[in-house]
């Protein structure tokens, strides 16, 4: 065999093999070119694409963690429900985007059609509620209060609903024992948003899609233990959606419980008294205005003395906190977030600011004794105080000669610190201040914590304010363009106020300096601040930062995370000044302001401490304050529009002492009937199994007796006081709460932006 | 070995004495192509691991054995060899003689599919059921048919030394004869087959030297023809999908497209060196349709790489080259027709196999030679190496 065979072939057809040789082989060169293009060049790309085409997530949602009273009664858990939900991605895939289903999916749930609609639609700037605000990719729930009826009706006729899906899922349930509501201390969920879920990409405690996200109250401070850990299962699955492998896989983790320092039966009793007071102010003329006192708000702080300790927190206007499970409806939405249901939202027990009253003078008691003068010196306590042509009225008392310190708290004097802040401002330089003014009424204040946050474990308190002279300064450049403009000479007394505050707004008038001694002006308080200051002063001193939370309890029981009071600081007073205070607190319930609303109350066993304050708001009617404690307990009362201290909220805080105590009306103590009678110290007792015992609680059934409010007011509380300088308050402290971020649009908090400054002299 | 049953071979040899007669003659052993047997066997066993690989959880087809597939693919591939054998021990030479008979059968065998005989196969009605699980596709055979009737016809004369190119009635004649048979598979419809035999009798016609008035006349009505079935609408929806996709796979990736999306993912994701044998996730979720088949040569691109695709390529590479070089250094026309038409088979069947996986050919259902499964395509494919083992080998006719 030769190496070159011959041929007999002619050149033709030698040419066209060679032809179809280099045909050959430049298709080989082809494919091979693609192939490496395919493969070397974009290969990354394709892998990302095969990845996502056999990886299938499975969410398994977390258990989210019980919130606990203090004896274990679940405040917040789960109960399982039928919900019902409708898949965005499948209706939109069909000619009338899902329509037809959704008419038909109403008729058997036996809702509207636009209200099936509503619920599925998405949210964004110009849709009001309700909408869904979560992932587009997520099953939105239509209702989670189906019945079992219901859900066989669309579960066996699948065909009729396709992208309809009913499944028994845990959901949030706020359960009320013992009546006690609670709700803007609990505060709510709504899905988790676009935003968050990019923002909390990288972190540690990253959100799923199907998350819910606490919005306010504990449910938001604590959101990350109480949240849990998603169970994600990544299955590998084939073309047809059948699991080939699992590719990796994390257990749902529950969230944790938290156990609180809430006591539901005392919650339900402060829940209670609270309403049933500002039911009782509005039966009560307002000899100001002519008319019932309007009591629109109210709020009461229950606190353990000696820790700080949120026993319960009551807020009116309330709302029911179910109404957020499942997605909230457009009429409960507008309710909660409407002016006319005046923001039930709002935690008014820290969001709410007004005025102090006069359970502010024991920070002007602390600022004389700082300046020098004798807590037992005698000071002149007439019915009123003239600066210059201006008379300055006694308004909570009447004349009562010369008396000590500790008798004008107890007799509510404002004469007594008229003159002391009168004097001080006069040394302070008056009308042309020093430099470097000693200003005492004002920094003892701060130095009470006064306008700036408490540090309570609930998210969006407001701070509050103190009109130092820095505030009037900042305060006036921010609107003396508008007083000046609207302010005229000689005009109406709107007009008269914004002339004066344009000339001079920035400046500390005597007025000013006497008004706020005695807790009135523009100087704004939360209930939880005057709560933690007479706190501090029964407990001797210190100010614990208010706390709900009591423990972080893992699901399995085994890491219990207590959380221990803390403290931001001391009260700037000395043992001896505090037992001056402390004594002249209790003369107060026992012969001063408050006696006529403790007739009966077993002082030598357990003494009561008490201050009653009125404040003035302009162009309202007159704020209702109650200051007290024990040596356990510390409760707060405040009634916007109510009426005085003594008058709408005393009768209320006596009730819930006695039903903590288990006194009755006349002073005698059944410790059984007692709901606390000490404050509880340990925590409930935890199974091995992690779950926690609680006690049953019967639902709080009020005493039938009616309230004892009628009685006969004695001299020295003057409810009806006719505010006499109107300009006394410039500001209308409204709740000025931040805004729970989401869903519900922000009741916009009216501050004192426009009112005219305060004429004092 | 029922999947040869309509193409024995019995009666046009001897019948004993086979493996004796191959000892006796050492030469022949030495003369044969060995680097071509080689890379057939090669093509052969990597294609059945990569059958294996695709089926091994295709519980629906492999009746709950894994190895179902691997054993049948090794199976054809042992049968097919032991056809290439018998067709070097019978002789190109010898098969000419029986080129009438053998174009009979195969006409017979595609006009059976037409009747209720024949049974549809994604899409394709091209094969005969013959019971027991054994399809055939007699339109394999009829490739081998054509190139062997037409190269009988084009090279008689020219062999015999009367011509010194066929005559153009020679190839007319010849044409014809190819015609009939393609037509009857462009009924079944069975396009892509069609689309190979197009080409096989343009790879004839070229090789045999006819005029080049037939070649641009064959070529142009091969595009008049395209324009107007297109036009016309001969196409069934399906074929015209088809191409819609290759031109616009993102067109609709849940449907046409999805088929050649698919392959480019599992191809693309393979990367250089592949996510190993039996590791791909495309391959093992069954994205890839028809992966066994003609889409083979994904399971390579995913799980062996570029480096394994690569050399599937460069295996084709080396058979084409060793074909070429049979087709050019044989003394006879006849060798040189039957060797160019297999190399035409061969190449444009791979090129449109590999090259619709690729998403550069439009998808139709053809076969990998050697790699994909399929008996009767095994068993074409093996005749036609042993064709060009005999025109290797087969002394020169003048010598």
């Amino acid at each position: 065999m030769s190496n070159i065979p011959e041929t007999g072939r002619t050149p033709r057809v030698q040419i066209r093999l060679v032809v179809i040789q280099v045909l050959v082989f430049s298709l080989l060169l082809t494919l091979g070119g693609r192939l490496w293009y395919l493969q070397v060049r974009n290969g990354a790309e394709y892998t990302d694409e095969a990845k996502n085409n056999h990886v299938q997530q499975v969410v398994q949602p977390a258990v989210r963690g019980s919130i606990l009273d203090s004896q274990g009664v679940p405040l917040a858990d789960n109960e399982t429900r039928l919900v019902v939900s409708a898949s965005r991605t499948e209706l939109m895939k069909m000619k009338d985007s899902g329509k037809a289903v959704l008419i038909r999916l109403a008729g058997v749930l036996g809702m509207t059609p636009k209200e099936v609609g509503d619920k599925v639609r998405l949210c964004d700037n110009e849709t009001p509620q309700p909408c869904w605000n979560g992932s587009p990719y997520q099953p939105i729930p239509v209702t989670d209060e189906a019945t079992t009826q219901q859900a066989l009706q669309i579960r066996e006729r699948a065909e009729d609903f396709p992208g309809i899906t009913a499944e028994p899922t845990a959901v949030r349930r706020y359960a009320g024992p013992a009546k006690a509501n609670t709700a803007q201390v609990l505060g709510y969920l709504s899905p988790v948003t676009d935003e968050e879920i990019t923002k909390a990409q990288d972190t540690d405690s990253p959100f799923l899609r199907s998350d819910q996200v606490g919005r306010s109250g504990l449910e938001r401070t604590y959101d990350k233990y109480l949240r849990g850990d998603a169970g994600v299962t990544r299955y590998e699955v084939d073309n047809l959606g059948r699991v080939i492998g699992q590719a990796k896989s994390d257990q749902a983790e529950p969230g944790s419980n938290i156990v609180t320092s809430i006591d539901a039966r005392v919650q339900a009793v402060a829940e209670f008294e609270l309403s049933e007071a500002m039911k009782a102010a509005r039966k009560e003329m307002d000899r100001n205005t002519n008319q019932n006192y309007k009591a629109d708000a109210g709020a009461v702080v229950v606190l353990e003395s000696k820790t700080g300790r949120v026993v319960s927190m009551a807020s009116q206007p309330t709302y029911d906190p179910n109404a957020w499970v499942g997605g909230i409806s457009a009429k409960d939405y507008a309710k909660l977030t409407s002016k006319k249901s005046n923001f039930p939202l709002l935690n008014r027990g820290i969001q709410s600011q007004a005025a102090p009253g006069s359970i502010f003078k024991v920070i002007s008691s602390t600022a004389a004794v700082k300046a020098g003068y004798d807590f037992n010196g005698s000071y002149p306590c007439p019915s009123s105080y003239s600066i210059g042509n201006q008379v300055f009225k006694n308004f909570e008392s009447q004349g009562y000669g010369s008396i000590d310190l500790g008798r004008a708290l107890e007799v509510s004097c404002d004469t007594v610190f008229y003159g002391l802040a009168h004097k001080e401002w006069q040394k302070d330089g008056g009308n042309k201040p020093k430099k470097g003014a000693n200003d005492y009424f004002y920094k003892t204040a701060k130095e009470f914590g006064l306008a700036k946050e408490t540090g309570i474990d609930l998210p969006n308190e407001t701070a509050g304010r103190i009109p130092d002279r820095q505030w009037k300064q900042d305060f006036w450049e921010a609107n003396k363009a508008g007083w000046c403009k609207q302010g005229k000479k000689g005009g109406d007394y709107v007009e008269q106020l914004a002339y004066e505050g344009c000339l001079e707004g920035n400046r500390m008038r005597a007025g000013d300096a006497v008004n706020y001694s005695i807790g009135q002006g523009d100087t704004l308080v939360t209930p939880i601040q005057m709560a933690t200051i007479y706190a501090a002063i029964a407990n001797g001193g210190t100010m614990y930062d208010p706390s709900v939370g009591k423990a972080i309890v893992s699901p399995d029981g085994k890491s219990v995370q207590e959380i221990k009071p803390k403290s931001h600081g001391k009260l700037p007073i000395d043992r001896k000044l505090r037992d001056q205070l402390d004594k002249a607190l209790a003369g107060v319930a026992t012969t001063g302001s408050a006696a006529w609303r403790f007739g009966g109350w077993p002082q030598d066993k357990i003494p009561m401490h008490a201050k009653t304050g009125t404040a003035e708001v302009y162009g309202k009617q007159t704020t209702s304050w109650f200051a007290s404690y024990t040596e356990d307990y510390t409760i707060v009362m405040t009634i916007s529009q109510g009426g005085t201290g003594s008058g709408a909220s005393g009768p209320a805080v006596r009730k819930i002492y006695e039903a903590m105590y288990g006194l009755d009306a006349k002073g005698g103590q059944n410790l059984k009937k007692a709901l606390l009678p000490k404050p509880r110290t340990g925590l409930p007792k935890i199974q091995p199994d992690g779950t926690i015992d609680a006690p049953e609680v019967k639902p709080f059934v009020p005493d039938k007796k009616p309230l004892d409010g009628n009685e006969i007011a004695p001299a020295g509380d003057n409810t009806g006081q006719v505010p006499q300088d109107p300009g006394a308050a410039s500001t209308a402290p409204e709740d000025a709460g931040q805004a729970p971020a989401d869903p519900g649009q922000a009741p916009n908090a009216n501050e004192q932006l426009a009112g005219p400054p305060a004429r004092r002299d | 070995m029922a999947g040869t049953s309509g193409f024995s071979v019995s009666g046009y040899g001897p019948e004993r004495g086979l493996w004796a007669t191959l000892a006796a003659r050492d030469s022949l052993a030495r003369r044969l192509d060995w680097p071509l047997m080689f890379s057939a066997l090669a093509l052969s066993a990597v294609g059945s691991v990569l059958v294996w690989s695709a089926t091994r959880n295709r519980t629906d087809l492999n009746t709950g054995d894994p190895y179902h597939f691997f054993f049948r693919h090794i199976l054809n591939t042992g049968i097919g060899f032991a056809l290439m054998i018998g067709t070097i021990w019978l002789g190109h030479r010898t098969l000419r003689g029986a080129v009438p008979v053998l174009y009979g059968v195969s006409v017979v065998l595609v006009l059976l599919v037409l009747t209720p005989l024949g049974a549809t196969i994604n899409g394709a009605h091209a094969w005969i059921v013959l019971g027991g699980g054994f399809t055939l596709q007699p339109s394999e055979f009829v490739k081998i048919t054509i190139i062997l009737g037409m190269a009988m016809m084009l090279a008689a004369r020219v062999d015999a030394g009367d011509q010194v190119h066929p005559d153009h009635r020679t190839v007319a004649k010849s044409l014809g004869l190819a015609v009939v048979p393609i037509m009857i598979v462009m009924m079944m419809p069975d396009l892509g087959s069609v689309m190979v035999m197009a080409v096989i009798v343009l790879g004839v016609l070229l090789s045999s030297g006819a005029s080049n008035r037939w070649i641009f006349g064959l070529v142009g009505a091969g595009v008049v023809g395209a324009v107007a079935v297109a036009a016309l609408g001969v196409l069934d929806e399906y074929q015209i999908n088809r191409f819609a996709a290759f031109a616009n796979p993102e067109l609709d990736p849940a449907g046409v497209g999805y088929n050649t999306n698919q392959a480019r993912i599992a191809i693309g994701s393979g990367g250089l060196t592949g996510t190993g044998l039996f590791k791909g996730s495309q391959t093992t979720g069954q994205f890839v349709p028809e992966q066994q088949t003609d889409f083979v040569f994904t399971v390579a691109g995913e799980e062996l790489g570029f480096l394994g695709a690569g050399l599937i390529l460069l295996l084709l590479g080396v058979v084409l080259w060793r074909a070429c070089r049979i087709a050019r250094e044989t003394t006879e026309l006849y060798g040189t027709i039957v060797a160019a038409g297999i190399i035409a088979w061969f190449a444009f069947q791979s090129f449109e196999n590999v090259g619709m996986t690729l998403g550069i050919m439009p998808v139709a259902g053809l076969p990998l030679p050697f790699v994909s499964y399929g008996g009767t395509s095994m068993f074409a494919v093996w005749i036609a190496v042993g064709l060009l083992q005999s025109i290797r080998v087969q002394k020169p006719m003048s010598a």
